[in-house]
Protein backbone atom coordinates (compact mmCIF):
# COMPACT_ATOMS: atom_id res chain seq x y z
CA UNK A 1 0.00 0.00 0.00
CA UNK A 2 0.96 3.35 -0.68
CA UNK A 3 1.38 6.55 2.17
CA UNK A 4 1.11 9.83 2.31
CA UNK A 5 3.50 10.66 5.71
CA UNK A 6 2.60 14.38 6.18
CA UNK A 7 5.22 16.77 8.15
CA UNK A 8 3.80 19.41 10.74
CA UNK A 9 6.35 21.43 12.29
CA UNK A 10 6.07 24.77 13.69
CA UNK A 11 7.11 27.12 11.67
CA UNK A 12 8.28 29.72 14.01
CA UNK A 13 11.08 27.85 15.23
CA UNK A 14 12.34 26.39 11.81
CA UNK A 15 12.55 30.01 10.06
CA UNK A 16 14.47 31.02 12.78
CA UNK A 17 16.47 28.37 12.81
CA UNK A 18 20.45 28.67 12.27
CA UNK A 19 22.27 27.20 9.76
CA UNK A 20 23.82 24.57 11.83
CA UNK A 21 20.31 23.38 13.02
CA UNK A 22 19.44 23.58 9.49
CA UNK A 23 22.05 21.40 8.29
CA UNK A 24 21.11 18.82 10.95
CA UNK A 25 18.02 18.46 10.23
CA UNK A 26 18.72 18.27 6.24
CA UNK A 27 21.17 15.39 7.14
CA UNK A 28 18.76 13.13 9.12
CA UNK A 29 16.19 13.44 6.19
CA UNK A 30 18.87 12.58 4.29
CA UNK A 31 19.59 9.43 6.38
CA UNK A 32 16.07 8.39 6.32
CA UNK A 33 14.86 8.67 2.63
CA UNK A 34 18.49 6.41 2.51
CA UNK A 35 16.28 3.70 4.85
CA UNK A 36 13.26 4.10 2.34
CA UNK A 37 15.70 3.19 -0.77
CA UNK A 38 17.15 0.39 1.52
CA UNK A 39 13.73 -1.02 2.11
CA UNK A 40 12.99 -0.15 -1.49
CA UNK A 41 9.89 2.12 -0.01
CA UNK A 42 10.62 5.36 -1.23
CA UNK A 43 7.69 6.60 -4.03
CA UNK A 44 8.90 10.40 -3.62
CA UNK A 45 8.29 13.31 -1.42
CA UNK A 46 8.95 16.80 -1.68
CA UNK A 47 9.83 19.94 0.94
CA UNK A 48 7.24 23.03 0.99
CA UNK A 49 8.71 26.36 1.55
CA UNK A 50 6.92 28.47 4.38
CA UNK A 51 3.44 29.00 4.46
CA UNK A 52 3.55 32.45 4.57
CA UNK A 53 4.64 31.81 0.90
CA UNK A 54 1.37 30.23 0.35
CA UNK A 55 -2.09 31.59 -1.63
CA UNK A 56 -5.31 29.99 -1.13
CA UNK A 57 -8.00 29.81 -3.73
CA UNK A 58 -11.51 29.55 -3.19
CA UNK A 59 -14.74 29.87 -4.95
CA UNK A 60 -17.59 32.68 -3.97
CA UNK A 61 -20.60 33.02 -5.68
CA UNK A 62 -19.33 31.66 -8.17
CA UNK A 63 -15.79 34.04 -8.21
CA UNK A 64 -12.37 32.70 -7.63
CA UNK A 65 -11.27 34.69 -4.45
CA UNK A 66 -7.34 34.41 -3.84
CA UNK A 67 -6.06 34.81 0.02
CA UNK A 68 -2.69 35.40 0.94
CA UNK A 69 -1.53 32.87 3.24
CA UNK A 70 -2.09 29.16 4.07
CA UNK A 71 -6.06 27.51 4.16
CA UNK A 72 -5.82 27.55 8.22
CA UNK A 73 -3.59 29.76 10.16
CA UNK A 74 -2.23 27.64 12.54
CA UNK A 75 1.38 27.47 14.71
CA UNK A 76 2.05 23.97 12.81
CA UNK A 77 1.88 23.59 9.51
CA UNK A 78 1.87 21.08 6.82
CA UNK A 79 6.27 21.59 5.86
CA UNK A 80 6.40 18.71 3.54
CA UNK A 81 5.76 14.93 2.94
CA UNK A 82 7.08 11.51 1.71
CA UNK A 83 5.16 9.16 -0.39
CA UNK A 84 6.37 4.95 1.07
CA UNK A 85 5.38 2.15 -0.34
CA UNK A 86 4.74 -0.29 3.14
CA UNK A 87 3.26 -3.69 3.21
CA UNK A 88 0.47 -2.12 5.55
CA UNK A 89 -0.29 0.36 8.49
CA UNK A 90 2.29 -0.95 10.58
CA UNK A 91 5.30 -0.58 8.51
CA UNK A 92 4.33 2.88 7.61
CA UNK A 93 4.04 3.69 11.13
CA UNK A 94 7.66 2.26 11.46
CA UNK A 95 8.39 4.63 9.30
CA UNK A 96 6.44 7.55 10.76
CA UNK A 97 8.41 7.07 14.32
CA UNK A 98 11.49 7.60 12.42
CA UNK A 99 10.58 10.23 11.24
CA UNK A 100 9.02 12.02 13.80
CA UNK A 101 12.37 12.60 15.65
CA UNK A 102 13.27 14.86 12.77
CA UNK A 103 9.84 16.28 12.86
CA UNK A 104 6.87 17.22 15.34
CA UNK A 105 4.09 15.68 14.30
CA UNK A 106 3.61 13.01 11.44
CA UNK A 107 -0.21 12.08 9.91
CA UNK A 108 -0.25 8.94 7.98
CA UNK A 109 -2.46 8.83 5.40
CA UNK A 110 -3.06 5.91 3.10
CA UNK A 111 -3.01 7.16 -1.17
CA UNK A 112 -6.23 6.32 -2.86
CA UNK A 113 -5.53 4.02 -5.36
CA UNK A 114 -7.27 3.77 -8.51
CA UNK A 115 -7.47 0.60 -10.56
CA UNK A 116 -5.99 0.97 -14.07
CA UNK A 117 -9.04 2.15 -16.16
CA UNK B 1 -30.24 -24.42 24.08
CA UNK B 2 -30.74 -25.87 20.60
CA UNK B 3 -27.64 -27.87 19.26
CA UNK B 4 -27.56 -24.80 16.56
CA UNK B 5 -26.83 -22.41 19.90
CA UNK B 6 -24.93 -24.58 21.43
CA UNK B 7 -22.67 -24.73 18.55
CA UNK B 8 -23.07 -20.87 17.77
CA UNK B 9 -21.65 -20.12 21.49
CA UNK B 10 -18.90 -22.98 21.14
CA UNK B 11 -17.48 -22.38 17.60
CA UNK B 12 -18.98 -19.11 16.03
CA UNK B 13 -15.80 -16.94 17.23
CA UNK B 14 -13.10 -18.90 16.33
CA UNK B 15 -15.25 -19.54 13.21
CA UNK B 16 -15.52 -15.95 12.53
CA UNK B 17 -11.62 -15.39 12.84
CA UNK B 18 -10.68 -18.22 10.66
CA UNK B 19 -13.39 -16.92 7.95
CA UNK B 20 -11.85 -12.95 8.04
CA UNK B 21 -8.22 -14.68 8.31
CA UNK B 22 -9.32 -16.68 4.93
CA UNK B 23 -11.78 -14.16 3.41
CA UNK B 24 -9.83 -10.84 4.06
CA UNK B 25 -13.20 -9.11 4.52
CA UNK B 26 -15.32 -8.32 7.87
CA UNK B 27 -18.01 -8.27 6.28
CA UNK B 28 -17.82 -11.33 4.01
CA UNK B 29 -16.88 -12.87 6.70
CA UNK B 30 -20.07 -12.44 8.78
CA UNK B 31 -22.39 -12.49 6.51
CA UNK B 32 -21.01 -16.06 5.15
CA UNK B 33 -21.17 -17.52 8.89
CA UNK B 34 -24.71 -15.84 9.40
CA UNK B 35 -25.84 -17.58 6.60
CA UNK B 36 -23.73 -21.17 7.85
CA UNK B 37 -26.00 -21.11 10.74
CA UNK B 38 -28.76 -20.22 8.98
CA UNK B 39 -28.31 -23.71 7.03
CA UNK B 40 -27.93 -25.19 10.41
CA UNK B 41 -31.05 -24.32 12.01
CA UNK B 42 -33.18 -25.92 8.84
CA UNK B 43 -31.35 -29.25 8.20
CA UNK B 44 -29.65 -30.46 11.30
CA UNK B 45 -32.97 -30.84 13.52
CA UNK B 46 -34.20 -32.93 10.70
CA UNK B 47 -31.02 -34.30 9.61
CA UNK B 48 -29.06 -34.85 12.80
CA UNK B 49 -25.36 -32.95 13.78
CA UNK B 50 -23.03 -33.51 11.36
CA UNK B 51 -20.33 -35.52 13.08
CA UNK B 52 -17.85 -32.85 13.58
CA UNK B 53 -20.36 -29.55 13.61
CA UNK B 54 -17.51 -26.80 13.13
CA UNK B 55 -15.95 -28.32 10.14
CA UNK B 56 -19.57 -28.58 8.48
CA UNK B 57 -20.22 -24.72 9.48
CA UNK B 58 -16.85 -23.70 8.24
CA UNK B 59 -17.20 -25.66 4.52
CA UNK B 60 -20.89 -24.30 4.08
CA UNK B 61 -19.63 -21.00 5.17
CA UNK B 62 -16.75 -20.78 2.61
CA UNK B 63 -19.36 -22.13 0.19
CA UNK B 64 -21.84 -19.42 0.62
CA UNK B 65 -19.01 -16.79 0.41
CA UNK B 66 -17.55 -17.96 -2.70
CA UNK B 67 -21.48 -17.73 -4.27
CA UNK B 68 -22.21 -13.99 -2.75
CA UNK B 69 -18.38 -12.55 -4.20
CA UNK B 70 -19.26 -14.04 -7.68
CA UNK B 71 -22.96 -12.02 -7.07
CA UNK B 72 -21.16 -9.09 -5.97
CA UNK B 73 -17.99 -9.41 -7.91
CA UNK B 74 -18.01 -6.15 -9.82
CA UNK B 75 -19.19 -4.19 -6.42
CA UNK B 76 -16.33 -5.17 -4.46
CA UNK B 77 -13.45 -5.48 -7.23
CA UNK B 78 -11.72 -2.25 -6.47
CA UNK B 79 -12.19 -2.53 -2.22
CA UNK B 80 -9.26 -3.12 -0.58
CA UNK B 81 -9.06 -6.40 1.31
CA UNK B 82 -7.39 -6.83 4.41
CA UNK B 83 -4.17 -7.69 4.88
CA UNK B 84 -2.88 -11.00 6.52
CA UNK B 85 -0.11 -12.87 6.66
CA UNK B 86 0.64 -15.84 4.02
CA UNK B 87 0.70 -19.13 5.42
CA UNK B 88 -1.22 -18.19 8.88
CA UNK B 89 -2.50 -21.94 9.66
CA UNK B 90 -3.87 -22.14 13.17
CA UNK B 91 -7.72 -21.16 14.99
CA UNK B 92 -5.20 -19.75 17.54
CA UNK B 93 -2.85 -17.75 15.36
CA UNK B 94 -6.45 -16.47 13.34
CA UNK B 95 -8.09 -15.41 16.52
CA UNK B 96 -4.66 -13.54 17.55
CA UNK B 97 -4.34 -12.00 14.31
CA UNK B 98 -7.69 -10.85 14.82
CA UNK B 99 -7.78 -9.36 18.11
CA UNK B 100 -4.28 -7.45 17.33
CA UNK B 101 -6.21 -5.98 14.36
CA UNK B 102 -9.24 -5.28 16.25
CA UNK B 103 -6.92 -3.28 19.41
CA UNK B 104 -4.76 -1.66 17.23
CA UNK B 105 -3.61 1.80 18.85
CA UNK B 106 -4.48 3.53 15.09
CA UNK B 107 -8.23 2.96 16.21
CA UNK B 108 -10.02 4.92 19.14
CA UNK B 109 -10.04 3.31 22.27
CA UNK B 110 -14.27 3.16 22.03
CA UNK B 111 -13.88 1.21 18.26
CA UNK B 112 -11.37 -1.04 19.82
CA UNK B 113 -13.43 -2.22 22.51
CA UNK B 114 -16.63 -2.78 20.09
CA UNK B 115 -14.91 -3.98 17.29
CA UNK B 116 -13.35 -7.04 19.89
CA UNK B 117 -16.88 -7.45 21.29
CA UNK B 118 -18.15 -7.78 18.13
CA UNK B 119 -15.74 -9.80 16.00
CA UNK B 120 -13.49 -11.84 18.64
CA UNK B 121 -16.07 -12.02 21.62
CA UNK B 122 -19.27 -12.54 19.02
CA UNK B 123 -21.62 -10.27 20.36
CA UNK B 124 -24.63 -9.01 18.09
CA UNK B 125 -24.45 -5.01 17.48
CA UNK B 126 -27.47 -4.18 19.85
CA UNK B 127 -25.86 -6.57 22.88
CA UNK B 128 -22.86 -4.24 22.48
CA UNK B 129 -25.14 -1.01 21.96
CA UNK B 130 -27.10 -2.03 25.67
CA UNK B 131 -23.59 -2.71 27.59
CA UNK B 132 -22.53 1.00 26.45
CA UNK B 133 -25.86 2.46 26.67
CA UNK B 134 -25.96 3.78 23.39
CA UNK B 135 -28.34 3.38 20.38
CA UNK B 136 -28.66 0.57 18.13
CA UNK B 137 -27.93 2.56 15.37
CA UNK B 138 -24.76 4.82 17.13
CA UNK B 139 -22.80 1.48 17.80
CA UNK B 140 -23.78 0.18 14.84
CA UNK B 141 -21.95 3.62 12.82
CA UNK B 142 -18.95 2.93 15.10
CA UNK B 143 -18.67 -0.67 14.14
CA UNK B 144 -19.11 0.37 10.61
CA UNK B 145 -16.31 3.50 10.71
CA UNK B 146 -13.77 0.97 12.14
CA UNK B 147 -14.15 -1.96 9.88
CA UNK B 148 -13.60 1.23 7.40
CA UNK B 149 -10.80 1.99 8.78
CA UNK B 150 -8.75 -0.99 9.42
CA UNK B 151 -9.77 -1.63 5.28
CA UNK B 152 -8.84 1.55 4.29
CA UNK B 153 -5.83 2.59 6.34
CA UNK B 154 -4.43 -1.29 5.81
CA UNK B 155 -4.27 -2.39 9.80
CA UNK B 156 -2.98 -5.80 9.04
CA UNK B 157 -4.47 -8.81 10.17
CA UNK B 158 -1.50 -10.52 12.01
CA UNK B 159 0.59 -10.77 15.15
CA UNK B 160 2.35 -7.71 15.60
CA UNK B 161 6.31 -7.71 14.91
CA UNK B 162 8.98 -8.77 18.21
CA UNK B 163 9.63 -4.68 18.50
CA UNK B 164 5.81 -3.79 18.42
CA UNK B 165 5.04 -6.42 20.28
CA UNK B 166 5.56 -5.39 23.83
CA UNK B 167 3.02 -2.07 23.62
CA UNK B 168 0.65 -3.68 21.42
CA UNK B 169 -0.02 -6.34 23.94
CA UNK B 170 -1.01 -3.83 26.57
CA UNK B 171 -3.45 -2.20 24.57
CA UNK B 172 -4.44 -5.65 24.21
CA UNK B 173 -4.92 -6.22 27.73
CA UNK B 174 -6.63 -3.07 28.42
CA UNK B 175 -8.83 -4.19 26.25
CA UNK B 176 -9.49 -7.56 27.25
CA UNK B 177 -9.72 -6.17 31.22
CA UNK B 178 -12.44 -3.55 30.34
CA UNK B 179 -14.38 -6.52 28.35
CA UNK B 180 -14.33 -8.67 31.30
CA UNK B 181 -15.04 -5.44 33.86
CA UNK B 182 -18.04 -5.21 31.79
CA UNK B 183 -19.24 -8.75 31.78
CA UNK B 184 -18.60 -8.40 35.76
CA UNK B 185 -20.20 -5.58 36.27
CA UNK B 186 -23.67 -6.63 34.14
CA UNK B 187 -23.42 -9.43 35.63
CA UNK B 188 -22.92 -11.33 32.20
CA UNK B 189 -20.73 -14.26 33.09
CA UNK B 190 -20.22 -15.69 29.58
CA UNK B 191 -18.61 -12.15 28.82
CA UNK B 192 -16.22 -12.56 31.56
CA UNK B 193 -15.46 -16.20 30.47
CA UNK B 194 -15.00 -14.93 26.57
CA UNK B 195 -12.41 -12.53 28.52
CA UNK B 196 -10.58 -14.93 30.32
CA UNK B 197 -10.72 -16.96 27.31
CA UNK B 198 -8.81 -14.78 24.94
CA UNK B 199 -6.46 -14.01 27.30
CA UNK B 200 -5.34 -17.49 27.81
CA UNK B 201 -4.82 -17.15 23.94
CA UNK B 202 -2.06 -14.42 24.45
CA UNK B 203 1.64 -15.14 24.38
CA UNK B 204 2.62 -15.83 28.19
CA UNK B 205 4.22 -12.30 29.40
CA UNK B 206 4.50 -11.32 33.19
CA UNK B 207 1.36 -8.90 32.99
CA UNK B 208 -0.55 -11.54 31.15
CA UNK B 209 -0.60 -14.32 33.39
CA UNK B 210 -0.91 -11.53 36.22
CA UNK B 211 -4.70 -10.30 34.52
CA UNK B 212 -5.10 -13.96 34.00
CA UNK B 213 -5.20 -14.35 37.58
CA UNK B 214 -6.93 -11.21 38.68
CA UNK B 215 -9.88 -12.45 36.47
CA UNK B 216 -9.99 -15.68 37.28
CA UNK B 217 -10.42 -14.90 41.20
CA UNK B 218 -12.67 -12.25 40.58
CA UNK B 219 -14.39 -14.76 38.87
CA UNK B 220 -14.79 -17.28 40.84
CA UNK B 221 -16.56 -15.50 43.50
CA UNK B 222 -19.96 -14.88 40.33
CA UNK B 223 -22.26 -17.59 41.73
CA UNK B 224 -21.93 -15.78 45.58
CA UNK B 225 -21.97 -12.17 44.55
CA UNK B 226 -25.46 -12.38 43.82
CA UNK B 227 -28.34 -13.44 46.00
CA UNK B 228 -32.39 -13.28 44.35
CA UNK B 229 -31.38 -10.44 42.20
CA UNK B 230 -29.48 -8.10 44.80
CA UNK B 231 -25.96 -7.56 44.83
CA UNK B 232 -23.79 -9.68 48.30
CA UNK B 233 -20.76 -7.41 49.45
CA UNK B 234 -17.93 -9.74 49.47
CA UNK B 235 -18.45 -9.76 53.70
CA UNK B 236 -21.40 -11.90 53.35
CA UNK B 237 -20.94 -13.81 50.79
CA UNK B 238 -21.10 -17.26 50.69
CA UNK B 239 -17.58 -18.16 50.78
CA UNK B 240 -18.43 -22.20 50.46
CA UNK B 241 -19.61 -21.16 46.87
CA UNK B 242 -16.45 -19.90 45.29
CA UNK B 243 -14.83 -21.75 42.69
CA UNK B 244 -11.91 -23.25 44.28
CA UNK B 245 -10.57 -24.73 41.06
CA UNK B 246 -10.26 -21.23 39.26
CA UNK B 247 -8.62 -19.62 42.96
CA UNK B 248 -5.96 -22.87 42.82
CA UNK B 249 -4.90 -21.94 39.28
CA UNK B 250 -4.78 -17.95 40.05
CA UNK B 251 -2.66 -18.40 43.32
CA UNK B 252 -0.19 -20.61 41.06
CA UNK B 253 0.34 -18.16 38.61
CA UNK B 254 0.90 -15.59 41.18
CA UNK B 255 3.58 -17.84 43.05
CA UNK B 256 6.49 -16.48 40.40
CA UNK B 257 8.69 -14.07 40.66
CA UNK B 258 7.30 -11.02 38.56
CA UNK B 259 7.68 -7.25 38.76
CA UNK B 260 4.96 -5.38 40.34
CA UNK B 261 3.12 -3.92 37.53
CA UNK B 262 -0.92 -3.25 38.55
CA UNK B 263 -2.56 -6.40 37.24
CA UNK B 264 0.12 -8.31 39.62
CA UNK B 265 -0.88 -5.93 42.42
CA UNK B 266 -4.47 -6.63 42.10
CA UNK B 267 -4.54 -10.21 41.38
CA UNK B 268 -2.28 -9.90 44.77
CA UNK B 269 -5.03 -8.21 46.67
CA UNK B 270 -7.59 -10.40 45.12
CA UNK B 271 -5.73 -13.50 46.56
CA UNK B 272 -5.59 -12.16 49.75
CA UNK B 273 -9.59 -11.86 49.71
CA UNK B 274 -9.58 -15.31 48.21
CA UNK B 275 -7.40 -17.23 50.98
CA UNK B 276 -9.58 -16.37 54.00
CA UNK B 277 -11.67 -18.90 55.03
CA UNK B 278 -14.08 -16.07 56.93
CA UNK B 279 -14.23 -12.39 56.23
CA UNK B 280 -13.30 -11.50 59.75
CA UNK B 281 -10.21 -13.66 58.72
CA UNK B 282 -8.97 -11.30 55.68
CA UNK B 283 -5.46 -9.91 56.11
CA UNK B 284 -5.82 -6.26 55.75
CA UNK B 285 -2.37 -5.00 56.78
CA UNK B 286 -1.37 -6.98 53.88
CA UNK B 287 -4.21 -5.69 51.12
CA UNK B 288 -3.59 -1.96 52.73
CA UNK B 289 0.14 -2.47 52.12
CA UNK B 290 -0.66 -3.72 48.49
CA UNK B 291 -2.82 -0.78 47.77
CA UNK B 292 0.41 1.39 49.14
CA UNK B 293 2.05 0.08 46.39
CA UNK B 294 -0.47 0.19 43.59
CA UNK B 295 -1.13 3.53 44.52
CA UNK B 296 2.77 4.28 43.84
CA UNK B 297 2.22 2.39 40.82
CA UNK B 298 -0.80 4.16 39.24
CA UNK B 299 -1.36 7.44 40.98
CA UNK B 300 -5.22 6.87 41.28
CA UNK B 301 -7.46 8.68 43.45
CA UNK B 302 -9.59 5.54 43.20
CA UNK B 303 -7.09 3.15 44.45
CA UNK B 304 -6.19 5.60 47.49
CA UNK B 305 -9.87 5.70 48.20
CA UNK B 306 -9.84 1.24 48.03
CA UNK B 307 -6.44 1.90 50.18
CA UNK B 308 -8.31 4.02 52.93
CA UNK B 309 -11.17 1.38 53.06
CA UNK B 310 -8.55 -1.52 53.76
CA UNK B 311 -6.35 0.66 56.46
CA UNK B 312 -9.76 1.43 58.14
CA UNK B 313 -9.72 -2.31 58.34
CA UNK B 314 -6.41 -2.62 59.47
CA UNK B 315 -5.74 0.79 61.60
CA UNK B 316 -9.01 2.30 62.43
CA UNK B 317 -11.37 4.73 61.39
CA UNK B 318 -9.28 7.74 61.79
CA UNK B 319 -6.51 6.87 59.72
CA UNK B 320 -8.59 6.14 57.31
CA UNK B 321 -10.39 9.56 57.28
CA UNK B 322 -6.67 10.98 57.27
CA UNK B 323 -6.43 9.19 53.64
CA UNK B 324 -9.85 10.42 52.30
CA UNK B 325 -8.73 13.84 53.34
CA UNK B 326 -8.31 16.20 49.54
CA UNK B 327 -10.15 13.02 47.31
CA UNK B 328 -12.93 15.36 47.17
CA UNK B 329 -11.54 17.78 44.56
CA UNK B 330 -10.33 14.25 42.65
CA UNK B 331 -13.48 12.05 42.75
CA UNK B 332 -16.20 14.97 43.15
CA UNK B 333 -19.15 12.58 41.91
CA UNK B 334 -17.68 9.51 43.05
CA UNK B 335 -20.43 7.96 45.71
CA UNK B 336 -17.90 5.87 47.01
CA UNK B 337 -15.97 8.30 48.71
CA UNK B 338 -19.05 10.11 50.63
CA UNK B 339 -20.07 6.33 51.55
CA UNK B 340 -16.92 5.48 52.97
CA UNK B 341 -16.41 8.46 55.06
CA UNK B 342 -19.71 8.10 56.72
CA UNK B 343 -18.89 4.82 57.50
CA UNK B 344 -15.15 5.62 59.10
CA UNK B 345 -17.72 8.16 60.88
CA UNK B 346 -20.32 5.89 62.16
CA UNK B 347 -17.75 3.86 63.55
CA UNK B 348 -16.50 6.83 65.56
CA UNK B 349 -19.85 7.15 66.81
CA UNK B 350 -20.40 10.70 64.99
CA UNK B 351 -24.10 9.78 63.57
CA UNK B 352 -24.47 13.39 62.77
CA UNK B 353 -21.90 13.86 60.18
CA UNK B 354 -22.13 9.90 59.45
CA UNK B 355 -25.98 10.50 58.29
CA UNK B 356 -25.23 13.67 56.39
CA UNK B 357 -21.95 11.91 54.54
CA UNK B 358 -24.28 8.88 53.31
CA UNK B 359 -27.06 10.90 52.38
CA UNK B 360 -24.55 12.98 50.08
CA UNK B 361 -23.67 9.39 48.90
CA UNK B 362 -27.29 8.50 48.21
CA UNK B 363 -27.61 12.19 46.06
CA UNK B 364 -24.54 10.58 43.77
CA UNK B 365 -25.18 7.07 43.48
CA UNK B 366 -25.69 6.22 40.21
CA UNK B 367 -28.22 3.08 40.38
CA UNK B 368 -31.37 2.19 42.35
CA UNK B 369 -29.71 -0.49 44.51
CA UNK B 370 -26.67 1.34 45.35
CA UNK B 371 -29.14 4.52 46.19
CA UNK B 372 -31.94 2.43 48.40
CA UNK B 373 -28.70 0.71 50.10
CA UNK B 374 -27.28 3.91 51.06
CA UNK B 375 -30.45 5.55 52.31
CA UNK B 376 -30.98 3.36 54.58
CA UNK B 377 -27.52 3.71 56.29
CA UNK B 378 -27.92 7.12 56.21
CA UNK B 379 -31.69 5.86 58.49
Amino acid sequence: MKYALLMYSVEKSWAEADEATREQVYAAHGRFSELLRERDAERGGEELALSNTATTVRVRDGEPLLTDGPYAETAEQLGGFYLVEARDLDEALEFARQLATVEDIIEVRPVVEHPAA
Amino acid sequence: MSVVEAAYREHRGPLLATLVAELRSFDLAEEALQDAFAAATGQWPGEGVPRRPAAWLLSVARRRAADRRRREETLTRYLPLLITSPGQASERDDSLALLFACCHPALGRESRVALTLRFVAGLTVPEIARLFLVPDATMAARITRAKQKIRTAGIPLRFPSPQDLPERLTGVLSVLYLLFTEGYRSYRDELAAEAIRLVRLLPGAPETTSLLALMLLQHSRRHSRRRDGRLVLLADQDRTGWNALEIAEALTLLAVDAPDGPYRLQALIAARHAVAERAEDTDWAAIAALYAQLEAVTGSPVVRLNRAVAVGESEGPEAALRLLDGLDARLPRNHHLPAARGEMLRRLGDAEAAREQFERAAELAPTDTERDFLIKKAG
